[in-house]
């Protein structure tokens, strides 16, 4: 019980911290619907051209690019977040002290990421998908089961995002420039989450084989489930996304095992 | 250099700055006041002076400066600096002075000493032989010979401090501002700047215009000190004059064994707060510590000593204490001037 | 007399740019030196750069894999697009893109220590952190434009080289200038540097695609109020040899360089005023 109120504290803060730059805000709010809009007419080329390609009708395509937008900065599609200030306490050896809290390193950084992104989430997600949905016609749902699933994989898909994060951070116990790291990180994220292409347009077996990877539970099972396109239909995944989160963030809890050993060997 | 007038070298009438400051009122309202920093400062300084500038934090002192400088410009008020208007000729004033912000290095963190120095030769188009003369002395004089190759980074705060006067100086400038020079440094290295200090306005009659927060700078380096604050002039005079209006008093914080009633029979020394186990001593800031502590410790179970430094805050809180009355906040006869704390 | 005076005046204005220019290289070859220092990091990052782009181009040729036009552009077609755009920004992006750190620069007050340099402020900004492993966008962009060069199969006339080579200066220029622009609009609203975002990373995802896949509104738009259309569009549809489809007049097609200077002029008086508004307020 504690516990919980510590890391619900935890992520109120996070949650405020991201809340007081409303500028930044706005800025990033104008940035994602001036994207959409570039995003949603290069897909109705290319729908156009070829009808129900990757499964989708047009709306549903244009359903996918507004909702890549919503989801970017919550799902931090782009990394950035928390990663790079956990990886500078790596690097100027900080994270000793953070091992010496009573609270659990991971669970802290996942209450804190989880903060963050329930206010992008409202702050950067609502404003460009209301853009989308005034000028283009979007396949929203009308049910609010859907919109309840949508979230709950929303929310799934940032604990994946977070756990792919928190392990590309943990390198940096061996790596000491984070700069290469993070920009593979973002370079993995942004063309194996469906945020370049859905997955679904991906040719052949190749497409097959990304659809698999932990980066389709970020960004393309959200959107499939938001349109009911997910085969199979959308519990199982919702179910790829809980085994993906639950395996990353068990790797990232070995890995931690593993490199805080390390820091403690070597005497901080 | 006829183009400045000697005994107003640098030359402040009436300067004034407001800022407009936003606040938020409710939940989208916005209402915007007017703060005034700096609220109508004169003061003069002769070529070749050494003024302590001081204040409390937020008491407009660095607005002042960052005008002086050129970086703002005035709201109000006549400003001149070695014959130049800081802030409409911004580009020809800064050939003419230098500037050492305590806090923030200037030099280049991954490369050698020399390199910055080259930059600064490079951006301050200094002769080359003029460059080389200057950077000799300043490396004789701080004691920087060995560490030119050497990355910044490796450097101490010390070494860096004594990098950043070396880059301020090199372009000869006949003013120069220090933002907090000794800050952070150990006690051999606060030595050695002041030293230098001391020397460079002997020997080339550079105009020095120091902020600090320690006393002890300006003790050992000012004659004059110009005080401020809530954006009003406060003192212009010799440092003695300030001490007469604010006596500096040190402190001796002590740890006993245990809690005891107030420590008594100190020569010099009174008990000015006790709070468990550690009890507060004022001792006039001129007086020896060592005697204090020999008799201390002799007469009690004393498990720890620290000294705290008169703080200029202290003094100025003192200044306002003596001279209650005649203080010029105390006559501010205009409405809305809020202090920026 | 009055010749003299504005030939003096003209003169005084040339050599600040001159004087500009030449700090700005020396404070980038600082910077190069400096980074000397972590030379793996320039390695890793050069390859960085040259797969983010490689990946959007990744993207395009995975459209192609299930189309054979998009808006009736094939993808030599769009490769050259794709090309001319992405070079443009790479060198505006080598030269000035850390001009997106003003924001950063006015919160932390470095700012002021750049101004008490007798060096100008945009100078010093512009060669701020300057990397040549940028160079990557630019070597990854360059290679699929030569790659559309040899698919083309146009007869390259000295006119279209001419405008092929104004195309990419112009367009760096166009896009330098918005990044100045970007900057400058932070000294009023530090936070906002992911605007300017809009307009670079935007501005090229938009280039790349043929005009014809867009609302008319919208390349009017990067027509006539964000001249980004200048930067390749326009000058590519004549090198193609295609109508654009605004069925704009014909010299609009040449109209870059003029543009472009329209720009800078623009963009120099914004800095200007950005610069004079944080002097009289600070941060």
């Amino acid at each position: 019980m504690h516990l919980l109120r510590l890391n619900l504290a935890v992520a109120a803060s996070g949650f405020r911290r991201y809340a007081t730059y409303r500028v930044a805000t706005a800025a990033g709010v104008f940035t994602n619907t001036v994207f959409g809009f570039i995003l949603a007419y290069t897909f109705l080329a290319l729908w156009h051209e070829r009808p129900h390609l990757g499964g989708y009708d047009q709306s549903q395509a244009l359903t996918f690019v507004w909702t890549g937008q919503a989801l970017l900065a919550a799902v931090a599609l782009l990394g950035g977040g928390f990663q790079d200030e956990f990886h500078e306490r790596i690097r100027n050896g900080d994270v000793a002290i953070d091992l010496y809290r009573p609270v659990d390193l991971q669970l802290w950084w996942l209450a804190h990421d989880l903060g963050r992104a329930a206010f992008q989430l409202v702050g950067r997600g609502v404003a460009p998908m209301a853009a989308g949905a005034l000028v283009f016609d979007l396949a929203l749902p009308s049910s609010p089961a859907v919109w309840l699933l949508f979230l709950l994989s929303a929310l799934l898909a940032i604990v994946v995002s977070f756990a792919l994060r928190y392990l590309w951070a943990l390198c940096g116990f061996w790596l000491l420039d984070a700069t290469g790291l993070s920009a593979l990180s973002t370079l993995m994220s942004l063309f194996f989450s469906g945020m370049l292409l859905p997955l679904t347009v991906f040719p052949g077996g190749f497409g097959d084989a990304v659809r698999w990877l932990p980066w389709a539970a970020t960004l393309q099972v959200p959107a499939d489930v938001l349109l009911g396109a997910h085969p199979g239909g959308s519990l199982p995944g919702l179910a790829f996304q809980l085994v993906w989160a639950v395996v990353l963030l068990a790797a990232g809890r070995l890995l931690q095992f593993v490199a805080t050993r390390k820091v403690v060997v070597q005497g901080g | 250099m006829s183009d400045a007038d000697d005994d107003a070298f640098i030359a402040v009438t009436d300067l004034t700055k407001t800022f407009r400051v936003r606040r938020r009122s409710g939940l989208l309202r916005r209402t915007t006041s007017e703060v005034r920093a700096v609220d109508g400062i004169s003061f003069t300084l002769r070529r070749g002076e050494m003024t302590g500038f001081i204040g409390p934090n937020g008491a407009g002192k660095s607005t002042t400066v960052k005008m002086l400088t050129g970086i703002l410009t005035p709201s109000g008020g006549r400003l001149r600096v070695a014959g130049v208007d800081p802030w409409k000729e911004r580009t020809r004033l800064v050939r003419r002075i230098g500037v050492v912000f305590g806090q923030r290095t200037t030099l280049w963190w991954d490369l050698p000493l020399r390199d910055s120095f080259g930059l600064v030769r490079r951006m301050y188009r200094i002769p080359r032989d003029r460059f080389e003369e200057n950077l000799a002395r300043c490396v004789e004089l701080l004691e920087l010979d060995g560490l030119l190759d050497v990355p910044v980074r490796q450097l101490s705060l010390g070494q860096r401090m004594r990098g950043d006067i070396t880059a301020a100086l090199l372009h000869d400038p006949d003013v120069l501002y220090l933002d907090e020079p000794t800050i952070g440094l150990d006690v051999i290295s606060k030595a050695r700047v002041r030293r230098f200090l001391a020397r460079l306005n002997a020997e080339r009659g550079t105009t020095v215009l120091l902020t600090t927060h320690d006393l002890s700078d300006i003790e050992q380096l000012c004659e004059r000190v110009v005080v401020i604050d809530h954006g009003r002039l406060m003192y212009d005079g010799a440092l003695s004059g300030l001490h007469e209006v604010g006596q500096g008093e040190r402190t001796l914080v002590v740890d006993l064994e245990r809690e005891l009633p107030p420590v008594e029979g100190i020569t010099g020394a009174r008990t000015v707060r006790t709070e468990g186990p550690r009890q507060w001593l004022a001792f006039p800031a001129s007086a020896s510590a060592a005697p204090l502590v020999s008799q201390l410790v002799a007469a009690y179970p004393v498990v720890d000593l620290s000294l705290r430094e008169p703080d200029i805050e202290d003094v100025i809180a003192r200044m306002y204490e003596g001279s209650e009355g005649r203080s010029p906040s105390t006559d501010s006869g205009r409405p809305g001037v809020q202090p920026q704390r | 007399m009055a010749e003299t005076l504005s030939g003096a005046c003209a003169r005084a204005v040339l050599g600040r740019a001159v004087w500009g220019l030449r700090a700005y290289g020396f404070i980038a070859a600082m910077w190069i030196r400096s980074s000397w220092a972590y030379r793996a990091s320039f390695a890793i990052m050069l390859a960085a750069n040259f797969a983010s782009t490689a990946l959007d181009f990744a993207a395009i040729t995975l459209m192609f894999a299930q189309v054979d036009a998009l808006g009736g552009f094939t993808l030599p077609e769009v490769a050259f697009l794709y090309g001319t755009s992405c070079v443009a920004f790479g060198l505006a992006d080598l030269l000035l893109g850390t001009a997106e750190r003003v924001g950063r620069r006015v919160r932390d007050g470095t700012m002021d220590i750049l101004l008490t340099r007798p060096v100008p402020v945009l100078s010093q900004v512009a060669a701020d952190r300057f990397a040549l492993n940028r160079l990557g966008r630019i070597l990854q962009a360059g290679l699929v434009l030569g790659w559309s060069l040899t698919r083309l199969e146009l007869d390259w006339t000295a006119g279209r080289m001419a405008l092929l080579v104004s195309m990419v200066l112009c367009g760096a220029v166009i896009f330098g200038c918005v990044f100045v622009l970007g900057g400058a609009f932070q000294f009023w609203a530090q936070d906002a540097s992911e605007v300017q975002n809009a307009f670079t990373y935007g501005g090229i995802t938009l280039l790349q695609y043929p005009p014809t896949v867009f609302g008319k509104e919208l390349v009017r738009g990067v027509t006539f109020v964000v001249p980004l259309a200048f930067v390749n569009w326009l000058p590519a549809l004549r090198v193609l040899g295609r109508d654009d489809p605004l069925g704009l007049p014909g010299w609009m097609d040449f109209a870059a360089p003029a543009v472009a200077l329209l720009c800078c002029a623009g963009a120099g008086a914004l800095w200007r005023a950005g610069l004079r508004a944080y002097r009289s307020t600070g941060n």
